[in-house]
């Protein structure tokens, strides 16, 4: 088994709908129920991130995301599946449920 | 004595390449470690077959041979994970053919997944499946030879770290899947038909013969799939014409104006053969049977003139049934302009979003040349011709521009 990384991602922040929001629940209770799940969980927009440098002895904290981008990570699941094959397709049942384009990246 | 060892070698990479990488694949769960031992086996016979005579069976003599170079590597390297554990394991590569054969179309798979861009599963198609060398397809494809090979590093890189599966998908996946495989061999086809670079020879005769030779493949491993057979007869049915389809001179020939003597009898009777097998099942046609029976049509008529038009358009309305693209809206005008005249035709053309597409502004000056509306007609060749990227097409639409009259 191998685990993926399955990145939501979005433009705005806070937008997901009540619809997405019960599509998403029954999509987790399929993955628990078919073993696949590990984790999720929907993450704060772009502005409440703060970057940490303390590569050089004391932290610098920066107010902002590290990368200005258009589109950001809105959540993501941890999925366990066995190859891409089945990762991919328990991917597109996701982007199905959060209404959203997802991204889908193994663990090494 | 040389002379038959080096054909029993090329004949051997020829037959035997995409089993041996096929079968050490599956072994080593590595197409990394697959392609590299197969390498290493095909340059171990170069060295031991003039020296020790071709053995009895080269195939399971090159897998053999690829399959101890493997272990010795790893045994080597000391890699020690479960999966490399396993191929250790495993006994001897001698097994019965069928099992190879699933590999082969497990290695097919594998190398057109969908989560790999387009031109990355030509590349691996064309290494793994089809033997050609990193440098050959980067000349096929005029890319620098590091960049070919960076692209098919990453692409085997991606299959072992994203677990792309080496398995024939499953039977809800399969249609779409074969689907994918087929674009790939297609698109290996069409640039071999119509060289797209004007560097290139107009027609590359090396991919339209390998294009042909993997899809005959697939058709041996998926042999009740109408779509592969509809492939494999679009492509002799097309091939048949090829040195009919370049003049003298270096220029395109259009289909109405070739000599059809110079039509490959045989291939056309193999790719008749091929699309009444089609009719006969009584299967509903995908995209390539119809094609396939569109060109039946065309290399049915001995004389351009005896082209049974009204039956090509039937073709294309099906066709356009399945794919309203404007390419086929396109294509369909072609055949409705010999049935029905270039007026009716070009109603059809103008107002296809193609304005980008060097056939659309071909079809439209061959319609408007034939209304005698050579002003317009010449504008439509110029679009056309900045276009084109094939050479002898070039070639074939300056000339009919320059035959405008003024």
């Amino acid at each position: 088994m191998a685990q993926y990384l399955v990145s939501v991602l979005d433009d705005r922040t806070g937008s997901g709908t009540d619809d997405e929001m019960a599509a998403i629940d029954v999509y987790n209770d399929q993955l628990r129920a078919d073993g696949h799940w590990v984790f999720a969980g929907g993450l704060g927009g772009p502005e409440t991130a703060t970057v940490i440098d303390a590569r050089h002895g004391e932290a610098v904290f920066t107010d902002g995301p590290y990368v200005e981008t258009k589109e950001h990570t809105a959540g993501f699941w941890i999925i366990e599946a066995p190859d891409l094959d089945v990762a991919l397709r328990l991917a597109s049942e996701g982007s199905q449920a959060c209404n959203r384009r997802v991204e889908v990246r193994p663990f090494l | 004595m040389t002379a038959d060892v080096d054909a029993a070698i090329t004949r051997a990479h020829r037959e035997q390449w995409s089993r041996v990488v096929a079968t050490l694949a599956r072994r080593f769960g590595d197409l990394d470690v697959a392609e590299e031992m197969a390498a290493e086996a095909f340059a171990t016979a170069v060295e031991r077959w003039p020296l020790d005579g071709v053995p009895p069976n080269p195939g399971g003599w090159l897998t053999t041979t690829g399959y101890r170079k493997g272990i010795d590597r790893l045994r080597r390297e000391g890699r020690r994970d479960a999966k490399h554990q396993e191929a250790l394991m495993l006994s001897g590569p001698a097994e019965p053919l069928g099992a190879v054969d699933d590999d082969r179309l497990r290695l097919l798979f594998t190398c057109c997944h969908p989560a790999l861009a387009t031109e990355t599963r030509v590349a691996l198609t064309l290494r793994m499946v089809g033997g050609l060398t990193v440098p050959e397809i980067a000349r096929a494809f005029l890319v620098q030879e590091s960049a070919m090979a960076r692209r098919i590093t990453r692409a085997k890189s991606k299959i072992a770290a994203a677990r792309i599966p080496y398995r024939v998908p499953s039977r809800e996946d399969l249609p779409g899947r074969v689907a994918g495989v087929l674009a790939v061999l297609y698109l290996v086809f069409n640039e071999g038909y119509l060289a797209s670079d004007p560097e290139q020879d107009p027609i590359r005769s090396d991919l339209t013969a390998e294009a042909i030779r993997l899809t005959r493949l697939v058709r041996e491993l998926l042999p009740d799939d109408g779509e592969v057979t509809g492939l494999l007869a679009l492509m002799v049915l097309t091939e048949a014409r090829r040195t009919a389809r370049l003049s003298a001179g270096g220029e395109l020939v259009t289909l109405g104006e070739q000599d059809r003597g110079a039509w490959d009898r045989d291939l056309i009777a193999e790719g008749h053969a091929l699309v009444r097998e089609r009719l006969a099942s009584g299967e509903a046609p995908g995209r390539f049977q119809i094609l396939a029976a569109i060109n039946a049509v065309h290399t049915a008529a001995r004389d351009a003139r005896d082209t049974d038009w009204s039956q090509v358009v039937a073709l294309y309305d099906q066709l356009v049934r399945l794919d309203a693209s404007p390419i086929v809206r396109l294509n369909r005008a072609v055949a409705v302009a010999e049935m029905d005249g270039p007026d009716v035709a070009l109603a059809l053309v103008d107002g296809l979003p193609l304005e980008g597409y060097h056939a659309f502004h071909a079809t439209r000056a061959d319609l408007l040349r034939r209304l005698g509306r050579s002003a317009q007609a010449r504008a439509a060749y110029d679009r056309a011709i900045e276009l084109a990227g094939n050479t002898a097409e070039r070639a074939y639409l300056t000339r009919r521009r320059d035959q405008l009259a003024p």
